[in-house]
């Protein structure tokens, strides 16, 4: 008969095993172009959400009952270069942060999978959507429960994926398009700086590989505690990228351009995305690298400070929107600048056990704000129930600038409020106009250039122009 | 007798040269593809058995009793080695899929003679490690897509110049080398025109107009079997690898960094689908050849930085190779493609759509695919040099990344169009493009074997180099306190 720590071993690989088997089975399917009937694929993803969830539950209970705070289910080495020159081993581990996290994306994912079965029926895309959302569970799954930076690296990277191209869901629109193309860039950013962070950690821990156990020093014991194996400096270098994957991921300033723009996504994915799940991605990698974060005080304290001045500019953002779901995702956005400046305040002042006050208000938010947002599209309804119970209009309360700002000053702030801070802008102007204007300057001399080799004309592609009409005109 | 000791190497190239003989003789369109499918696919199979007897490690002896290499070279002039193993299956495979997937319409323009004359030129190329015979392969294999160039009316001067500059660059070079012999010094400088070969041939800026001007101008299929199976890197690896003096790596590196970075910028601000897959391909073999300098910017990383880079030769061959073939396939339904507006075509080829962001994913790095552990080694790598350097690797990654799903959006988002005839990829075209998704997928799920191969590549380039460099590499901890050679596994 099989150990009991043998068993927990198994049921941490269906954790993972069962989300895997739902994407490779509804992406086989599209890929092969087979159109399984909505009750086959929302079937299938419910079975995969219940058995994951059922046995990180099962994980839970034993690592209660046991005693134990660290469950650890190493699949090996998925790449080895000897003698130890490369090392990619592929590990989950189960503790206080991964736990939580796991089971929050189960049952919200099952909550809004069951949800979206009945918004999107009959909707075109409705195998795309759950091809996407089957994608996007594993990647949350696999960030979650990652033990080494390169595992947490290739989760993150599938939930950035579904993501964007879930914004641009609606895709017979060019705005959807547009605005996922936006969210792909601000998440190529953030990967880039992960990729970098990840590879230095590599490199820092020589032949240890990317492993959270030895960089954070966890080992016998289990998150928030630990003790980070590398200086201060280096701390510090490798905290920024991090830093700046977190920002990345979670629309902190300066990227928080695209939050509101990923609500042209249909509601469920706003919902689970940007409402619960990956919005907060950015805090929970901060989460899990905290004994890093708490080496240098400087990080710590930019930490403070990016997370506070994200709420303040999402509070104000905030407050002038005029759709619900924008209001939605920067009342989001506020609270994940809070969660974020709690982190690097907890890690500043140097007690590991308060990092459990942003993990709980990070889950509990997480919760509060999907159901916001299914609730959002029936807001209108709600309002006009409200107002016939009471039988007059909702009273309307000034928020506490009207006290504390004079008129100009609120003039102003209504303004810095109206276009977002000014950050896509900023972005626009300084960082993407130079760069498109200085290539296609380029561009243009590799143009002269041909024209002068070839003696005449060279680039048959200027004459080729985007097609409208019918195809059938084109032969 | 095994049936692996029979010479497939040479049935494959010579399944393709009378290939291509045979079906220069049939003059109706269907028919010559028909033929050409037909020898391509047998010439896949002679590949890829050649490349099952050299990983079942049949003697040499064996292979050549039956072999017709004696009579005719009097010494074996071709045979798969560590390295070429699996490139040569991978470029008849792509051979096979491209006139596999060549769509009636295009069988008149694409020319399955040119096509498999092609083919064995490259086979015999990369079968080859002997410099002059590489060199004069490589001068042959310019031929085909001159002839094409000039068949179809276009204009040649550009493509012509940089190839004519290529091989007398490559001539001259290889001859200084031998001249040289031994003096170490002389070398080193003979090594410089090879340097600014293969910079030409790789298309490193400010020589890479003939690649985007090539594909401007040729039919796209021939146009990526020319540029995909990294020719430029192969002939850097033979001959300049070997003898090249670190600063003459480091020289490589900086360029093809800087070409890299750029190429993945212009990548991005394409306003048509051709030129945007030029410089997506031009970012990625510049990738490569970064992977190589590395050797000699610092020996101690030199093992995991060229394997990296073999690792990623081979998965940008494979995946750029489909992106292409899928890319092909819209053109052959929609005409030359546009990155100006949303074409929509999603709902008219979905098969396709997801084609092309999987191979298009691939080949930037993303998890699950092939190219993502050798995306993971080469900035390992480049990292273990110098932050700046993995820096600017990432970031061309980054780009190209945001190319490919830039282009995605463009072309199968949009308003749908109306069309009374089914525009979804064929059964070829699927069979084609699913067999190089089943690699992409299948290499980046289970990456150990390839990952082995490449390193044992690695390890035995790295060992031909400290021959000519006896400081290439410093010797491992253990090796040094027993006195050994760094290990080499297999």
């Amino acid at each position: 008969m099989p150990e009991l720590d043998q068993i927990m071993q198994w049921l941490g690989v269906v954790v993972v095993a069962a989300p895997a088997l739902a994407a490779v089975l509804l992406g086989l399917a599209a890929l092969v172009g087979r159109k399984p009937q909505e009750v086959t694929v929302t079937r299938a993803l419910q079975a995969a959400n219940a058995t994951g969830l059922l046995a990180a539950v099962a994980v839970l209970a034993y690592m209660l009952i046991g005693g134990s705070r660290h469950v650890v289910v190493e699949l090996g080495d998925w790449v080895l270069i000897p003698p130890h020159e490369y090392h990619f081993a592929v590990k989950f581990v189960f503790d206080r942060l991964s736990v939580p996290l796991t089971i929050l994306s189960f049952v919200l994912g099952g909550t809004i999978g069951a949800f979206a079965r009945s918004y999107l029926h009959r909707e075109g895309g409705f195998n795309r959507f759950f091809a996407l959302y089957a994608l996007f569970m594993l990647g949350m799954v696999v960030t979650s429960l990652a033990g080494t930076i390169e595992t947490l690296f290739a989760g993150w990277e599938l939930v950035g994926l579904s993501s964007a191209l879930l914004v641009a869901f609606f895709q017979e629109r060019p705005g959807p398009a547009r605005n996922g193309l936006r969210v792909w860039v601000v998440y190529r950013v953030a990967d880039a700086a992960f990729l970098l962070a990840a590879v230095v950690m590599h490199n820092l821990l020589d032949s240890q590989g990317g492993d959270f156990d030895k960089l954070l020093g966890a080992g016998p014991v289990s998150w928030p505690e630990g003790h980070a194996t590398v200086t201060a400096g280096q701390a510090l270098i490798v905290g920024l990228l991090l830093l700046v994957a977190a920002a990345g991921k979670s629309g902190l300033v300066p990227f928080s351009g695209w939050l509101p723009r990923a609500m042209e996504g249909p509601t469920p994915s706003s919902a689970v995305f940007y409402g619960a799940l990956s919005v907060h991605l950015g805090a929970y990698l901060l989460l899990r690298v905290s004994p890093l974060l708490a080496l240098s005080e400087w990080l710590c304290g930019i930490i403070v400070a990016l997370g506070l001045v994200t709420a303040l500019f999402a509070y104000l953002a905030a407050s002038v929107q005029t759709d619900i779901k924008s209001a939605l995702s920067f009342a989001s956005l506020s609270q994940v600048g809070v969660i974020v400046a709690e982190i690097g305040a907890v890690n500043l002042i140097g007690i590991p056990d308060l990092l459990y006050l942003p993990l709980i208000h990070l889950l509990g938010h997480a919760c509060l704000r999907t159901l916001q947002f299914v609730r959002a599209p029936t807001l209108l309804q709600d309002y006009r129930t409200l107002e016939n119970a009471i039988g007059d209009r909702l009273p309307r309360r000034g928020g506490p600038l009207d006290r504390l700002a004079t008129l100009p000053v609120r003039t102003w702030l209504y303004r810095l409020a109206l276009e977002r801070g000014y950050l896509d802008a900023l972005l626009a102007d300084y960082v993407v106009t130079p760069f498109v204007r200085v290539l296609r300057w380029c561009d243009g001399l590799e143009r002269r250039w041909t024209d002068f080799l070839s003696g005449q004309a060279s680039r048959e592609s200027d004459q080729v122009k985007p097609y409208t009409g019918r195809f059938e005109e084109l032969s | 007798m095994n049936l692996l000791h029979l010479p497939w190497l040479e049935l494959a190239i010579g399944v393709s040269l009378l290939g291509a003989l045979c079906v220069s003789r049939i003059r109706t369109p269907g028919l010559a593809a028909r033929w050409g499918l037909a020898f391509t696919g047998t010439a896949f199979v002679c590949a890829f058995l050649a490349w099952l007897a050299f990983y079942q490690r049949v003697p040499t002896e064996a292979l050549l009793h039956y072999s017709w290499q004696p009579y005719l070279f009097g010494r074996q002039v071709l045979a798969v080695d560590s390295l070429s193993a699996p490139l040569v299956p991978a470029v008849a495979l792509l051979h096979f899929l491209t006139a596999l997937a060549t769509a009636r319409t295009k069988m008149r323009r694409f020319s399955f003679s040119w096509s498999l004359a092609s083919e064995a030129l490259r086979l015999a190329l990369f079968s080859t490690t002997e410099p002059w015979v590489l060199i004069g392969l490589l001068g042959l294999s310019t031929l085909p897509p001159l002839f094409e160039l000039v068949n179809r009316g276009k204009p040649i001067r550009v493509y012509a110049l940089h190839m004519g500059l290529f091989m007398v660059l490559l001539v001259a070079g290889w001859s200084l080398v031998q001249q040289g012999g031994h003096h170490t010094e002389q070398t080193a400088w003979a090594a410089v025109p090879l340097l600014a070969a293969v910079l030409v041939r790789c298309g490193t800026v400010p020589v890479h107009c003939w690649l985007t001007d090539w594909f401007e101008n040729a039919s796209f299929g021939n146009a990526v079997l020319f540029v995909a199976p990294l020719v430029g890197v192969y002939v850097a690896v033979r001959l300049v690898l070997p003898i090249a003096p670190d600063w003459v790596l480091q020289s490589i590196g900086v360029v093809s960094l800087a070409t890299a970075v750029y190429a993945a910028g212009m990548a991005v601000i394409q306003r048509e689908a051709r030129r945007f897959f030029a410089y997506l391909f031009l970012s990625h073999s510049s990738l490569v050849l970064v992977g190589l300098e590395l050797v000699g910017t610092r020996p101690s990383a030199a093992s995991i930085s060229l394997t990296g880079a073999l690792c990623l030769w081979f998965s940008v061959t494979l995946s750029l190779g489909g992106f292409g073939l899928t890319l092909r396939a819209l053109e052959a339904r929609y005409g030359r493609l546009s990155l100006t507006g949303y074409h929509g075509l999603y709902e008219q080829s979905p098969t396709l759509a997801l084609c092309f962001l999987l191979t298009g994913l691939a080949s930037v790095g993303f998890p699950c695919t092939l190219g993502f552990v050798s995306t993971d080694i080469l900035v390992d790598g480049a990292v273990q040099v110098n932050l700046l350097l993995g820096i600017a690797v990432v970031a061309a990654a980054a780009l190209n990344g945001i190319a490919v799903v830039r282009a995605y959006f463009l072309l199968f988002t949009g308003a749908r169009h109306s069309s009374t005839v089914s525009l979804r990829a064929g059964k070829r075209e699927r069979v084609a493009v699913l067999t190089l998704a089943v690699l992409i997928l299948g290499g980046g799920l289970f990456p150990q074997p390839g990952v082995n191969s490449r390193h044992e590549a690695a390890e035995k380039i790295l060992q031909e180099r400290e021959r000519e460099h006896p400081h290439a590499r410093p010797k491992t901890a253990d090796a040094q306190l027993k006195g050994e050679e760094p290990h080499t596994p297999g």
